[in-house]
């Protein structure tokens, strides 16, 4: 179950896929019991949880740079979960036929009184880009797994759509505490997030009385990341350029040009335009086609004479 | 009595004060409030003008810089940065 152009067109413009209620609650409650879940009142301090968890979980210890096929062994839930047909397309339109996995870890988030027991203050985590500067046209994903419901208080993933092509160094924008246009998960059991590596998140702070679990995997591309999607809804016109500014009534508007040149509520007047331009070479390189150009926003500044 | 400083931290729209705020921070030295990360998603103030209006003194802003060769259509961090403080007395 390949992506379409449009959701591709979606993930090049804003960085993220999300998908909700995809995973089946048996696989939901099988990957709780893999990863050693308890219910709370067992559970002492953070780092006793943690600790048990990472010795005793089902999850394997993955060296990076193993294919994602042989990453998880048969019947496990992460290998469940990697074969689900909407999961195994969004994954092999991103990242190919044979992606590399990089790294996977547990996230929880515990409630206050795991804080207060021990005299910390319990805080959100600084926004953030992962791993380091990363300039590549290539790019990897994140699966962010939601096993079980994520209500408000329980400080869901934060990230703010469409900072994935903005090059940073990774904890250097902790200043940002707040975004115009940031989105908190807050998602039904069985929810996905395939994240672009350069977008920028943070874990929120959990007040509720229920541990949050995330599970994130990293992966990586085997191959140049051309058209791996389902491309045959693609617009017959769409290499063609619309009017710009004065454009009468638009009618039959290729979406994808839409997508490329939608404004996100943070984006500042004049970089604005640079992320249009950004976007429209980022979807250069997915269609594998450098005449693509959405409102003449790259024809322009190349329109040069030797 | 003694002074403490309140932090607020304003990315604008532009250079221009009289812009849209698009993200924000918050530091309080007076240790009175709390401010995290993903704590608010409405901004404090529409824009930076707001902010002046309603007493913050403006202590920094962000010069503008020409854009090196090769990377004149690079996009990193957020590009206009105010700072501004309020001075608090504190009872000791």
């Amino acid at each position: 179950m390949l992506l379409n152009s449009t959701q591709m067109a979606q993930f090049a413009a804003r960085g993220f896929l999300r998908m909700d209620s995809v995973v089946p609650e048996a696989l939901n409650q099988q990957f709780l019991a893999d990863v050693g879940h308890v219910d709370e009142d067992l559970v002492e301090t953070p780092g006793s949880h943690y600790a048990r968890v990472m010795s005793t979980s089902a999850v394997p210890v993955v060296p990076a740079g193993v294919l994602l096929n042989d990453a998880y062994p048969s019947g496990s839930a992460l290998n469940q979960l990697m074969n689900l047909p909407v999961v195994a397309g969004a994954i092999q339109s991103l990242v190919g036929h044979s992606p590399v996995f990089d790294h996977h870890f547990l996230h929880i988030t515990f409630p206050p009184r795991f804080y207060e027991s021990a005299g910390a203050v319990p805080t959100s985590q600084h926004t953030h880009q992962d791993s380091t500067i990363d300039p590549r046209k290539a790019f990897d994903i994140q699966i962010m797994y939601f096993p079980h419901d994520v209500t408000r208080d329980m400080g869901g993933t934060r990230f703010v759509p469409g900072t994935h092509l903005r090059r940073v160094s990774e904890a250097a924008i902790g200043r940002y505490q707040n975004v115009r246009g940031q989105q908190h998960m807050v998602c039904p059991p069985g929810t996905l997030l395939f994240m672009h590596m350069g977008v920028w998140h943070g874990g929120g702070m959990n007040t509720s009385e229920r541990m949050r679990y995330m599970f994130k995997i990293r992966l990586g591309p085997s191959e140049r990341q051309v058209r791996l999607w389902d491309d045959s809804d693609l617009p017959n016109d769409h290499f063609q350029q619309r009017p710009i500014f004065w454009t009468g009534k638009r009618e039959n508007v290729d979406p994808i040009h839409e997508i490329l040149t939608k404004s996100e509520p943070w984006f500042e007047f004049d970089t604005s335009r640079l992320e249009y331009l950004n976007r429209i070479r980022f979807w250069r390189y997915l269609l594998g086609d450098e005449s693509f150009d959405a409102d003449f926003w790259l024809t322009r500044v190349e329109n040069e004479f030797a | 009595m003694a002074m403490r400083q309140k932090i607020m931290v304003l990315y604008l729209a532009s250079s221009a004060l009289d812009t849209p705020v698009v993200a924000w921070a918050f530091y309080d030295g007076t240790g009175d409030e709390s401010h995290m990360a993903g704590d608010c998603d409405d901004p404090p103030y529409t824009t930076g003008l707001a902010a002046l209006k309603d007493g913050w003194r403006l202590i920094q802003a962000n010069p503008l810089s020409g854009h090196s060769e090769g990377n004149e259509f690079r996009t990193d961090y957020l590009k206009y940065e105010f700072l501004f403080e309020q001075l608090v007395q504190i009872n000791e």
